[in-house]
């Protein structure tokens, strides 16, 4: 159907017109709301109570859904909502890595409040166009977009039954419809799922951006929590906003030249290093995939284990012979780490698509890592096919890789048969099953609408159904708080055990990657180094998402000098540019200190959300066993020298003489032990109870003292 | 026995900062190796000998995925 036809069969809902605020030290002060149930459209003051403690991103992500729903609300009630928001620091484009956005709903996955952040222009194009944030509230009656015009100040709903639902055509066609010319489609962006976000729970949301250079518009996700499901929910077809005159100093902050100067800094230590250390402006993340499989860490065949003699096949060199290099990649202006690598002309051979050539998006570490590895898979033609449908069914490659590694276990352990699956033979390896189920999921039908609810509620139907042992199959399937496992091992690592196991949204690494620090340099000895480490670092990595900025610049380009600061790891000369940075940008006058105590009082506030909705206490950061340590004989005797020589050193037992199984029960006692101490150790460093609920004083200390907060924590002290 | 971060690993006579690196498959770009206490530059890695009983620490400069 042509751009025309499309256009004429959108019905217009509401219209709602307004003048675009000006940004005024990174903030608007205005957001948009959008209620489909009543097609009612209004501008909310973003308040200064709401800038001091919540600062932007997250915190108002946050802040506004805990305002929309009660303790009782469904994430598929009208009442939840999906918020968008970049934060204060979002758009500028003289320091890499300033375009991201952040989007908090309640999840289909956890029950509970969820966050993602992600790339694209749709974040900081909001912001340009007047509003902090977005938020979607209610369910539209057939399918709808919403247009926000930051150019001409006009919202819409518009009823819009003929675009496709799969992301990559469907981000195209509402680019080409809203863009007035070629040249106007780099104002654009597009938020959409696809038709398996419409069939599981898995769903995530794709924000575009227009490739000038590749003529072709490029997805960056908000993968974790099931929110392209709430979207499809909605039934939302997409989000589209559109902003001409895009420029430098837009935010209007209160000290250019020092934004300047702090971004040419890092552009000339990414242009002098990134050659040597990550080269990510060539690999992409890509590069981890080969570290990850000399390290141990690798997902193999659902976590059992860290590596794997094929591990080489996809490592970064040979991801690289397969990009369309030598054109920027970033995913916001200015990004010179520009890691967003991208395949151009790669031919399908399954699926609706099939002999279509297309631009696949990636593949990133974790696609890599989750359909490939963790599935026994390491053909990069399957990653790249099923990070293609991933991305445009709109389904989380993380949770669809670390889902299909379970169900795999499962079947080669016949607690599910061909029967079950309906013929797909699902061992590790099988590639052609895996697509396979992928390809049902996006159609709602056999075995994929089933394995597409995720692994909490397949562990159920596997027990309910198919008599399978409960206590096994928590032990393998990994999912805590019911969203599944990033990919890396953390068995050798208690830190990052506990870095998943006590994140505020689930077992996702944005909060702690500390395994390095942990397991290889052993540089967090005592339980207090462990727990300050697991204090400071979420903390840092949170604050990221309330102001918009991007991890990777932070670590993954190292200045020359930081290898002689005293902790090394916090690579303190890019986080006093973040502060260098926000204070530019607001005027404020924080220092890294106040940074931390910006994000404490977010996080905090996260946790007492949790805690509100049923869950946010000690029996819901509990993890599977898997991610501890090995469950089963087979993983403990292919590691047998390591976990031998833990027991000899770490228990003064003498494994002689003994069984695989009781070395394996010895083994488990002592780190499950490990495991309890160092969750009291983070409650304590955190200001927490021993259920794991911010005491009373701690909420005070962060001025996160809200008449409801206290009233709830009070029934838990 | 040496030291490799705080952990036993077997000496061998001969035994450079280039060699213990290939042992322990250390493959990640970005490290500080230090032999007890002295930072070892990268062009010394294949000639810098590790004598037994020292206190070797390779730092990983990577805290993030
Ligand atoms: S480092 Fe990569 S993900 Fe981050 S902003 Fe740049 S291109 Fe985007």
């Amino acid at each position: 159907m042509t751009v025309s036809k499309l256009k004429e069969s959108h019905k217009l809902l509401a219209e709602y017109k307004y003048v675009p605020a000006k940004v005024d030290k990174g903030y608007t002060n205005k957001s948009l709301y959008v209620n489909l149930s009543g097609n009612k459209i209004k501008a909310k003051e973003v308040t200064a109570m709401m800038k001091e403690k919540f600062i932007g991103g997250r915190g108002f992500g946050l802040w506004y859904l805990w305002n929309a729903v009660t303790p009782q609300t469904k994430w598929n009630d009208p009442e939840n909502e999906i918020i968008i928001s970049p934060g204060p620091v979002a758009g500028i484009t003289q320091y890499p890595g300033a375009g991201k956005s952040l989007v908090v709903t309640l999840s289909p996955n956890t029950q509970t409040v969820v966050d993602s952040n992600v790339g694209g222009y749709f974040g900081p194009l909001l912001k340009f166009s007047g509003w902090d944030a977005l938020e979607v509230q209610g369910k539209a009656e057939n399918d709808v977009v919403i247009f926000i015009d930051g150019s001409e100040g006009v919202v819409r709903v518009e009823e819009a039954p003929e675009e496709a639902v799969d992301s990559h055509l469907l981000a195209e066609q509402l680019t080409e419809l809203y863009a007035d010319c070629e040249e106007d489609k780099r104002n654009i962006s597009v938020v959409s799922a696809g038709t398996a976000a419409d069939n599981t729970m898995l769903g995530m949301l794709n924000f575009s951006f227009y490739d000038p250079r590749r003529k072709t518009v490029r997805l960056k996700q908000a993968g974790r929590g099931g929110i392209g499901t709430v979207l499809r929910d909605k039934k939302i077809k997409g989000i589209v906003v559109k902003f001409k005159g895009l420029k430098g100093n837009l935010n209007n902050p209160a000290d250019f030249a020092k934004i300047v100067n702090t971004g040419v800094k890092l552009h000339k230590e990414i242009n002098r290093l990134d050659d040597y250390q990550n080269r990510m402006r060539h690999n992409g993340t890509t590069f981890l995939a080969g570290i990850m499989n000399d390290y141990d860490l690798l997902p193999t065949c659902n976590f059992k284990f860290g590596s794997h003699p094929e591990g080489e096949k996809i490592a970064a060199p040979n991801w690289v012979k397969m990009f369309d290099a030598g054109k920027a990649d970033g995913c916001w202006y200015g990004c010179t780490l520009a890691c967003s690598k991208v395949v151009c002309g790669f031919e399908l051979k399954t699926g609706p698509y099939k002999g279509q050539k297309v631009v696949v998006d990636g593949p990133e570490y974790e696609t890599i890592a989750g359909v490939g590895s963790n599935c026994g898979i390491f053909d990069r033609d399957y990653i790249l096919e099923c990070n293609f449908y991933c991305d445009t069914y709109g389904i989380d490659t993380i949770s669809f890789g670390t889902t299909t590694a379970f169900i795999m276990e499962c079947y080669e352990n016949g607690i599910i048969n061909k029967e079950i699956t309906g013929g797909l033979e699902l061992n590790f390896g099988s590639k052609e099953a895996a697509m396979e189920l992928l390809h049902q999921m996006a159609r709602g039908e056999g075995f994929g609408k089933i394995a597409g609810l995720g692994i909490k509620r397949l562990k159920e139907i596997f027990v309910r159904e198919y008599g399978a042992d409960a206590g096994f199959l928590n032990d393998i399937g990994m999912e805590a708080k019911g969203l599944e496992y990033a990919e890396y091992v953390s068995k050798e690592s208690l830190v990052q055990q506990a870095g998943f196991g006590l994140a505020n949204k689930g077992p996702q690494h944005d909060e702690a990657w500390l395994i390095f620090m942990d397991m290889v340099n052993n540089q967090l000895p005592t339980f207090e180094d462990k727990a300050e480490a697991l204090h400071y670092f979420p903390m840092f990595r949170t604050w990221l998402g309330l102001v918009g900025l991007c991890k990777l610049p932070w670590n993954d380009i190292v200045p020359e000098s930081n290898k002689d600061t005293e902790e090394p790891a916090k690579i303190i000369e890019h986080v006093q540019n973040y502060v260098d940075l926000f204070n530019a940008v607001t005027g404020q006058n924080i220092d890294i200190d106040g940074m931390i105590r910006q994000s404490e009082g977010v996080y905090q506030f996260q946790r007492v959300f949790n805690l509100r909705m049923g869950f946010g206490t000690r029996e819901y950061d509990k993890v599977p066993y898997r991610s501890m340590g090995p469950v089963t004989v087979e993983e403990y005797q292919s590691r047998q020298e390591r976990y031998d020589g833990q027991l000899k050193e770490l228990l003064g037992i003498d494994p002689e003489g003994k069984s695989t199984e009781e070395k394996i029960k010895l083994l488990r006692k002592y780190r499950e032990e490990q495991y309890e101490k160092i969750t009291d150790a983070v409650y304590e460093r955190r200001g927490w109870t021993k259920n794991g609920v911010p005491k009373l004083e701690t909420l005070q200390k962060f001025g996160m003292d809200f008449p409801e907060l206290v009233e709830l924590v009070k029934q838990h002290q | 026995m040496i030291k490799v971060n705080g952990r036993e690993f077997p000496w061998e006579e001969g035994l450079t900062v280039k060699k213990l690196l290939q042992k322990k498959n250390y493959t990640f770009p970005s490290i500080v190796v230090k032999i007890n206490d002295r930072t070892i530059a990268e062009d010394e890695y294949a000639d810098a000998l590790i004598e037994d009983g020292d206190d070797v620490k390779v730092i990983h400069l990577i805290t993030g995925g």
